[in-house]
C-alpha cells in the first residue's frame, strides 16, 4: 500500500513541479519502492502458466482432488477400463490443459496424469515413462533456450507432482520408495496421504509419523517449504510452522455439493456423517490448497528452474562436453546441441552464425586491449 | 437320507395301530412311525459332538484382515472369546498365523478358526504372490488326506481343511484390479471364496453400489465363480436365498475392535471427526451380513462344498498323480487324466 501511496505521489511531482516547498523531504525517495508494482502489472498482463502432475495408483481419486482444488471438471469424458482391458494396460502420460481466470489474473493450467501406474502384477520400473516425460520437457527447453529464436519458449516443465500414498498401508510400499527415489531430483515432490476419510484422526496421526520417518530414512528429498524472513509477522511464522508440521498433507476431494450445517458446501455424504471437504478439523485439503496455489505455487516454478532444471542442465552440458573430447573436436564457446535433424540449411546457418560470433569475440578483445594500452 | 416312506394304508381304524390305544375310537396317528425323530438325535449329537469352521482372511497389506478376525470374535457371535490384546493398532502379520477359538451359545459349540495371512502385493513385482497361500491350502487337504488313506484311522478326522477364504478388495471404487483378478481366479478354483470389499468407510453409498455392479461383471467376465456357486445350487428353494447373497456380494465391511458408546449403548466402530461409523449397524456397513452368511444360514453348505467338491477335486488329482507313475511303468499315456491348473 505504502508503495502505491508513493507513486502517486511521484507521479504529483512530476506533473507539478512548482510545488517543490513541501515536497522537500522526499528528495531522499529514488522510487523504485514501485518496482514490485511494474511487475505485477506486467505479469497480470502476462497471465502465469503451472504444470502439475498427479500420479499414484488408480483409485486414489487423484482426478477428484483435481477437480477440487482447481474448481473445475477436467475429466467429464474419461472412460474407466475394466479388469480385463487393465491387465494389459501400460504406463501412459495424459496432459488436459485448462485456462482459469480469476479477478484478473489468468493461470494457464496443465495437469499431467499417469494412468497405470502401479497397477499391474509386476510393476518393474513403470516410473520409466514418467521420469522420461520429465527428462523430455527438460530436454526441449535446454533446445529452446539455446536456440537462435527465444522469444516465445514454451514452458512444458513440470513444477510439482503431487504422489498419492494409499492409505491402507503401514507406511511406504517399496513402488512409493522408488518412485519417490527415481524422481526427488527431477520435480518437486509433494506426498499426499490420498482418501483420508477412512482414517481415524489417531491413525492419520500415526500413519504421517510413520511416512515422515521412512522418508527420511530412504534419503527422499520431498519439497521443502523455505523458510521464513526474520522479519515476517508471528501470524504468518505459526502458519508456516504449522504447515510443516502437517506434511505429507491427508487429503479428501469431492466432486459433489452437499448440505452440511445449513450450508452448501463440498463434501462426502455418508450414511454415519458428512465428511466436509474444506474443513480443516476433516482434512488438510485447504492447508495443501493454500500451499500450492495461494503462497507457494511462484516457489515451486523457481525451485524447478533454479534446482531441478539447472541440475539437468549441468548433466546435459557435462555429457556433451565429455563426447566432444571423446571425438577430439574444438570446444565452442557457446555449447551448440546436435540437433537431432541436422538440416543442411540450418547447419550452414549455424556455422556462419559461429563465425560472426567469433569475430565479434576477436573485435571485442582488441577493443579491451586498446582500451588497456589506453590507460596505460 | 432316504425319503421317509409313510405306511398309510397299513391298519384300519377299528384295529388298535401302533400307538393307538382306543380301538373305534377318534382316528389317531397310526401311521406315524417316528423317522422323524432322527432328527432329533441327530441334533443331539451334533450338539454334543460341536462344529469346526474355518475360516482363512487374504488379501493386500493393510486392509484390515486382522481387525476383522478381531471384529467377528467381538461381535454378537461371542462377545466372551474376546482377545486380550489391549493395543490400539494391530501390528502387520508377518506369517501364516491361526488362531482358534472355542464358542459356546444355547448349547452349540463351535471351534471357529481364522488363519490370518500376511498381506501380499507390497513388492514392485508380485507375481507369483499367491503361491504361499495356494500352498498352504493344499498343504491342509494334503493332511486330511493322508489321515484318510491310513491304515488306522482315526475316529473323527481333525479338519483343517479352509472351508472359507473371505478376499479383501481395496476400495478403489473403480474395478478389480489385475492382481486381485490373477490371486482369485487360482483361489476360486481349491477354496470356496466369499469376496468382500475392505475399509468400505471410504465409499458413499452411490459408489459402494457402482463398485459391487463393477466387480461382479469383473467376475463374471474372468469367469471367477465365488461362494455361493451356482452350480452347486441344489434346488429352487437353495437357488432363491443363493441368488439374494449373489446380488450383494461383495459385502461391504468395516471393521473395529474397538467400543465407542452410542446413543447410551456400547457398540464396536470407529469414531471420526464427522461421525461413528457402527460396525453392526446394516445402514452403515455389511459386516452382520457376512457374519450370518458365514456362521448362522451358511456353515454346513460352506463346508459341504468344501469337502465334498474341492477336497475330492484335489484327492482325484493327488490319486491320479500316484497313478500316473504306475502308468509310465506300465506305458499308459497320461493325457486323458484330469490335468488341473495351479
Amino acid at each position: 500500500m505504502d508503495a502505491i501511496m508513493l507513486q502517486e505521489k511521484l507521479v504529483e511531482r512530476l506533473l507539478c513541479p512548482r510545488v517543490r516547498t513541501a515536497r522537500q523531504k522526499e528528495k531522499q525517495y529514488v522510487g523504485f519502492a514501485t518496482l514490485p508494482n511494474q511487475v505485477h502489472r506486467k505479469s497480470v498482463k502476462k497471465g502465469f502458466d503451472f504444470t502439475l502432475m498427479v500420479a499414484g495408483e488408480s483409485g486414489m481419486g487423484k482426478s477428484t482432488l483435481v477437480n477440487s482444488l482447481f474448481l473445475t471438471d477436467l475429466y467429464k469424458d474419461r472412460k474407466l477400463l475394466n479388469a480385463e482391458e487393465r491387465i494389459n494396460q501400460t504406463v501412459e502420460i495424459i496432459k488436459h490443459t485448462v485456462d482459469i481466470e480469476e479477478k484478473g489474473v489468468k493461470l494457464k493450467l496443465t495437469i499431467v496424469d499417469t494412468p497405470g501406474f502401479g497397477d499391474a502384477v509386476n510393476n518393474n520400473e513403470c516410473w520409466k515413462p514418467i521420469t522420461d516425460y520429465i527428462d523430455q520437457q527438460f530436454e526441449q527447453y535446454f533446445r529452446d533456450e539455446s536456440g537462435l529464436n527465444r522469444k516465445n519458449i514454451q514452458d512444458n516443465r513440470v513444477h510439482c507432482c503431487l504422489y498419492f500414498i494409499p492409505p491402507f498401508g503401514h507406511g511406504l510400499r517399496p513402488v512409493d520408495v522408488e518412485f519417490m527415489k527415481a524422481l526427488h531430483e527431477k520435480v518437486n515432490i509433494i506426498p499426499l496421504i490420498a482418501k483420508a476419510d477412512c482414517l481415524t484422526p489417531n491413525e492419520i496421526k500415526k500413519l504421517k509419523d510413520r511416512i515422515r520417518e521412512e522418508i527420511d530414512k530412504f534419503g527422499i528429498k520431498v519439497y521443502q517449504f523455505p523458510e521464513c524472513d526474520s522479519d515476517e509477522d508471528e501470524e504468518f511464522k505459526q502458519l508456516d510452522k504449522e504447515l510443516k508440521e502437517c506434511t505429507p498433507f491427508a487429503v479428501i476431494g469431492s466432486n459433489t455439493v452437499v448440505e452440511a450445517r445449513g450450508q452448501r458446501v463440498r463434501g462426502r455424504l455418508y450414511p454415519w456423517g458428512i465428511v466436509e471437504v474444506e474443513n480443516q478439523s476433516h482434512c488438510d485439503f485447504v492447508k495443501l490448497r493454500n500451499m500450492l496455489i495461494r503462497s507457494h505455487m511462484h516457489d515451486l516454478k523457481d525451485v524447478t528452474c533454479d534446482v531441478h532444471y539447472e541440475n539437468y542442465r549441468a548433466q546435459c552440458i557435462q555429457e556433451m562436453t565429455s563426447k566432444l573430447a571423446q571425438d577430439n573436436r574444438m570446444e565452442s564457446p557457446i555449447p551448440i546441441l546436435p540437433l537431432s535433424t541436422p538440416d543442411v540449411e540450418t547447419e550452414k546457418l549455424i556455422k556462419m552464425k559461429d563465425e560472426e560470433l567469433k569475430r565479434m569475440q576477436e573485435m571485442l578483445n582488441k577493443m579491451q586491449q586498446q582500451m588497456h594500452d589506453k590507460d596505460q | 437320507m432316504s425319503e421317509a416312506v409313510v405306511p398309510d394304508n397299513m391298519m384300519s381304524p377299528a384295529v388298535g395301530g401302533l400307538y393307538g390305544e382306543k380301538a373305534g375310537g377318534p382316528v389317531v396317528d397310526f401311521s406315524y412311525v417316528g423317522i422323524d425323530a432322527i432328527l432329533e438325535q441327530m441334533r443331539r449329537k451334533a450338539m454334543k459332538q460341536g462344529f469346526e469352521l474355518n475360516i482363512m482372511v487374504v488379501g493386500q497389506s493393510g486392509l484390515g484382515k486382522s481387525t476383522l478376525m478381531n471384529t467377528l470374535f467381538k461381535s454378537k457371535v461371542s462377545r466372551k472369546s474376546v482377545l486380550a490384546t489391549g493395543q490400539e493398532k494391530i501390528p502387520k502379520t508377518i506369517e501364516i498365523k491361526s488362531i482358534s477359538h472355542d464358542i459356546e451359545e444355547k448349547g452349540v459349540r463351535m471351534k471357529l478358526t481364522v488363519i490370518d495371512t500376511p498381506g501380499f502385493g507390497d513388492q514392485i513385482n508380485n507375481e507369483n504372490c499367491w503361491q504361499p497361500i495356494m500352498k498352504f491350502i493344499n498343504d491342509q487337504y494334503e493332511a486330511y488326506l493322508q489321515e484318510e488313506i491310513n491304515i488306522n484311522r482315526k475316529k473323527r478326522i481333525p479338519d483343517s481343511r479352509v472351508h472359507c477364504c473371505i478376499y479383501f478388495i481395496p476400495p478403489t471404487g473403480h474395478s478389480l484390479r489385475p492382481l486381485d483378478v490373477e490371486f482369485m481366479r487360482r483361489l476360486s478354483k481349491v477354496v470356496n471364496i466369499v469376496p468382500v470389499i475392505a475399509k468400505a468407510d471410504t465409499l458413499t453409498l452411490e459408489e459402494r453400489d457402482f463398485f459391487k455392479k463393477k466387480i461382479r461383471e469383473d467376475l463374471r467376465a474372468n469367469g471367477i465363480d465365488v461362494y455361493p456357486q451356482k452350480e452347486f445350487d441344489e434346488d429352487t428353494e437353495d437357488r432363491m436365498i443363493n441368488e439374494k447373497i449373489r446380488e450383494m456380494i461383495p459385502f461391504a465391511v468395516v471393521g473395529s475392535d474397538q467400543e465407542y458408546q452410542v446413543n447410551g449403548r456400547r457398540l464396536l466402530g470407529r469414531k471420526t471427526k464427522w461421525g461413528t461409523i457402527e460396525v453392526e449397524n446394516i445402514a452403515h456397513c455389511e459386516f452382520a451380513y457376512l457374519r450370518d452368511l458365514l456362521i448362522r444360514t451358511h456353515m454346513q453348505n460352506i463346508k459341504d462344498i468344501t469337502s465334498s467338491i474341492h477336497y475330492e477335486m484335489y484327492r482325484v488329482r493327488r490319486l491320479n498323480e500316484n497313478n500316473t507313475v504306475v502308468a509310465h511303468a506300465n506305458g499308459i499315456p497320461e493325457h486323458h487324466l484330469a490335468a488341473h491348473e495351479m
